[in-house]
């Protein structure tokens, strides 16, 4: 039982070891390394040495010492193996090590005694590697975004995998992709529509929503209950069924290539998830306010503006928030109905742009990374209110 | 006394709802309608412009006699395929002009040459011409003669709003080759996409649920495909898998994994062996399906995420006395506490999914075997400029998703009875 425990410890551990080596390995790669090879047979036969040495050595021996001695062992080894590599190369596979020798240190054999214990040190793994895994995954492509729009395109086809910044350079040829993307390709402009678009989204659907969601938090009147189920089979609708009506009658009333025509239709999507997200939340404001307010004479205005609208700013700035994301982010309206290169939002003009074989690629990822920086920030700085939103709102995409 | 009140508040909710029932109503529901308007039409995206009818003045001097002048105006119906019914003419002139012969359709009053040209058909030209001279002998001045512009006027049919229907359109839909086809992969798309999402959900959810550092900024980084802009991430992964310079080609050539690069975006099928077994993978639809896993799962992790950290730790600290391993906790408390959320999501983004347009269309353009219900009602509404068949395909995601919608809530209401 010990032997078999201490053999799937050492290699669960050791999978875990390749996979930190690895992404060291490809990001080091992508660096301009020349690494062709990940020499994972013998990463494997070491991280399962260190592993069992681990178990053996125990506390014979302080952990601080443990981990430097199989740190350094570990970036001889692999040193020698792949030669001519950079100093923060080895630093880095050292700091690896050092985590990994850290990440395993609770473990001995009296707890690998212990019942379930395999599958204990599984899960314990299985959630790091998951950690790491997916913030690879998912910020990989971001940091790719980040760092092509900063190349140049002969650099890029020099060398493919060397997306390594200079960062000595002129300040004017690092930023060069985006001073062409104002200079040459307007964004200024498209920058400005897109933020006025969703602005006024934001503006319209707000001023139709709340009374609306007050109505229907509130008062009683006869079609209320067909009015708030509704909105949700509404809001389930797919915009895709909206477009060939929507471009007919906007074709034949003159509303295309228009800001109105944009506002109109991204007001009347969003509109219905801003009820439902207000209306649930105007729910929670006690009743006797308003009570009172109606002993007062106030009216059902004066109560919404009074007393309703300061109360809910917590719920009407996380719908204000989740509504400029989604106009901001709108592409197939902007698609359909814009294809007048004086009145494209911000993705339009990046689909456009993309559309000419001849465009080069920084250019691409340095405006990719103009529409979306807005949006992470915003993300990242209201992250609270906005998370509430999103499971509100809960279908949005 | 009560019912003033309760009168004043029906009126009041009334007029409160109304601003954004209008709009709702005219943007989503009336569309709704038209598109079952025209998916039994045939109509073309040319044959929406409302037909009228025009006219090009030339003004042409009569040589030696700077008192004459020809007046030729160009006339046509600018539509190919709509007639103008009673077209009316109108041209104004200096008041000192006077016309010897004049055709007979029209008459020159208060120096205003008026003209009724009747019905023209589609296509219709004619070339229709006036000879003026003045009065008072005096000379023309040709340009300021060009600036006054004719007004002509005329009652069209607007195609949209004729009763002529068809079944053409939704005979050619459903009974071409391709419709199973494009059934078929819709289908894959859609779940695959929804039941990988949920199973990276899980995952993602289960493990941001235990304690560790950065755990919060853990959870922003795993929303961040799922608040971007889908027109900068879809951009991005075409880049990155791009056959000839994309990094992940580039990668698994340079450390010996494949020896070509792999089209992943632009390949139908791959041939696979497995177990002795050939299969061809679609290849360029599984990216893709990755590519909206990546995006979508996001959700997923949200949703179960809240239904987790609701579970009572009771159920755990009992699982632990009595022994219980992980796997079982995971299988025996946390997996039946979340089937309920699951089984929503399942249905909320099998429902987007299946209409997911923007995605397809960014990273593919629907080639490859890509093709899905929403990229074929704009490729036949707007590459193939078939408006009416774009409807009607359209109308077949409708008629699928209402069954979809009824499931949806058929089953909603199951759990509220349950509960």
């Amino acid at each position: 039982m010990r032997t078999k425990n201490t053999i799937i410890f050492s290699l669960i551990s050791t999978f875990f070891l390749i996979f930190l080596i690895s992404i060291w390995k490809i990001l080091a790669t992508l660096q301009g390394l020349n690494i062709q090879n990940f020499n994972l047979q013998i990463i494997f036969i070491l991280g399962f040495l260190i592993s069992l040495a681990h178990l053996t050595i125990s506390d014979k021996i302080r952990n601080f010492y443990k981990s430097i001695l199989f740190s350094l062992i570990f970036v001889i080894c692999d040193g020698y193996l792949i030669q001519q590599l950079p100093l923060w190369y080895n630093i880095g596979v050292f700091l690896i090590l050092y985590f990994f020798v850290n990440q395993i240190k609770k473990y001995n054999f009296d707890n690998l005694k212990e019942e379930h214990s395999t599958q204990v040190i599984f899960f314990d793994f299985l959630t790091l590697f998951g950690i790491l895994f997916f913030s690879f995954v998912i910020l990989f492509p971001f940091y790719m975004m980040l760092v092509t729009s900063f190349k140049t395109q002969m650099a890029l086809l020099v060398n493919p995998l060397d997306f390594s910044i200079n960062f000595g350079q002129d300040f004017k040829d690092l930023f060069k992709s985006y001073f062409v993307i104002f200079k040459s390709y307007k964004f200024g402009k498209y920058i400005l529509t897109s933020t006025i678009v969703s602005l006024g989204t934001v503006i319209i659907t707000l001023l139709f929503a709340i009374p609306a969601a007050y109505a229907i938090a509130r008062l009683n009147f006869f079609g209320r209950t067909f009015l708030s189920t509704s909105i949700l089979i509404i809001y389930m609708f797919p915009a895709i069924v909206l477009v060939i009506p929507l471009y007919t009658v906007f074709s034949q009333l003159g509303l295309r290539n228009s800001i109105e025509g944009l506002l109109i239709v991204y007001t009347a999507t969003t509109l219905p998830v801003a009820i439902y997200m207000l209306q649930g939340y105007f729910k929670s404001i006690p009743k006797e306010l308003e009570e009172a307010a109606i002993l007062d004479k106030l009216s059902w205005f004066g109560i919404i503006f009074k007393i309703i609208i300061p109360l809910s700013i917590p719920a009407i700035s996380s719908v204000a928030l989740y509504v400029f994301m989604i106009a901001w982010n709108e592409f197939l309206f902007s698609l359909m109905f814009l294809d007048n290169p004086n009145s494209f939002t911000l993705s339009r003009a990046i689909q456009y742009l993309s559309g000419d074989a001849e465009t080069p690629r920084q250019y691409l990822m340095a405006g990719s990374v103009v529409v979306t920086l807005p949006v992470l920030f915003i993300f990242v700085y209201f992250e609270k209110y906005l998370v509430s939103g999103l499971t509100a709102g809960s279908v949005k995409g | 006394m009560k019912d003033t009140l309760s009168n004043t508040e029906r009126k009041t909710a009334y007029i409160l709802t109304l601003p954004a029932v209008c709009l709702v109503f005219a943007v989503i529901l009336f569309p709704i309608f038209a598109n079952i308007w025209i998916s039994f039409k045939e109509v073309e995206l040319k044959d929406i412009r409302i037909p009228e009818p025009r006219a090009k003045k030339i003004v042409k001097s009569i040589s030696g006699d700077p008192t004459k002048i020809k007046i030729l105006y160009k006339l046509r119906n600018s539509s190919l395929i709509q007639e103008i019914r009673d077209v009316s003419f109108q041209d104004k002139f200096p008041k000192n002009f006077k016309t010897e012969e004049l055709d007979s359709r029209c008459e020159f009053k208060k120096y205003i040459l008026k003209c009724k040209f009747g019905n023209w058909p589609e296509k219709y030209r004619e070339n229709f011409q006036v000879v003026f001279e003045t009065d008072d002998g005096s000379k023309i001045d040709n340009k300021k003669l060009k600036s006054i512009k004719p007004k002509l006027d005329g009652k069209s049919d607007n195609i949209l709003l004729n009763t002529n229907f068809t079944l053409k359109n939704f005979k050619k839909v459903l009974f071409e080759n391709e419709f199973v086809d494009l059934l078929l992969t819709t289908f894959y798309y859609t779940f695959f996409g929804t039941v990988g999402s949920i199973i990276f959900g899980i995952l993602t959810a289960q493990m941001v649920n235990q304690k560790f550092y950065g755990r919060t900024f853990m959870r922003s980084v795993l929303l961040f495909p799922y608040v971007a802009p889908v027109v900068a991430l879809a951009y991005t992964w075409e880049l990155l898998l791009d056959p000839t310079s994309g990094t992940l080609n580039s990668l698994l050539i340079n450390y010996q994994i494949i020896e070509t690069p792999i089209n992943l975006l632009g390949q139908k099928y791959v041939e696979i062996n497995i177990l002795g077994f050939d299969f061809k993978l679609r290849l360029a639809l599984t990216t893709v399906i990755m590519f909206e896993i990546w995006r979508y799962f996001p959700l997923a992790f949200l949703f179960i995420l809240a239904r987790l950290q609701a579970i009572p730790k009771e159920l755990y600290e009992a699982a632990d006395v009595d022994g219980a391993s992980p796997f079982q906790k995971f299988f025996k408390i946390t997996l039946p506490q979340i089937t309920a959320v699951i089984s929503i999501l399942f249905m909320i983004r099998f429902i987007w999914n299946f209409n997911k347009f923007e995605d397809v269309f960014l990273l593919t353009g629907g080639a490859s075997g890509t093709r899905t219900l929403p990229i074929n009602v704009y490729q036949q509404g707007f590459a193939i400029s078939d408006i009416g068949m774009g409807s009607a395909v359209s109308m077949v995601i409708v008629v699928l998703l209402l069954m979809f919608m009824f499931f949806y809530f058929k089953l909603l209401g199951k759990r509220v009875d349950e509960n």
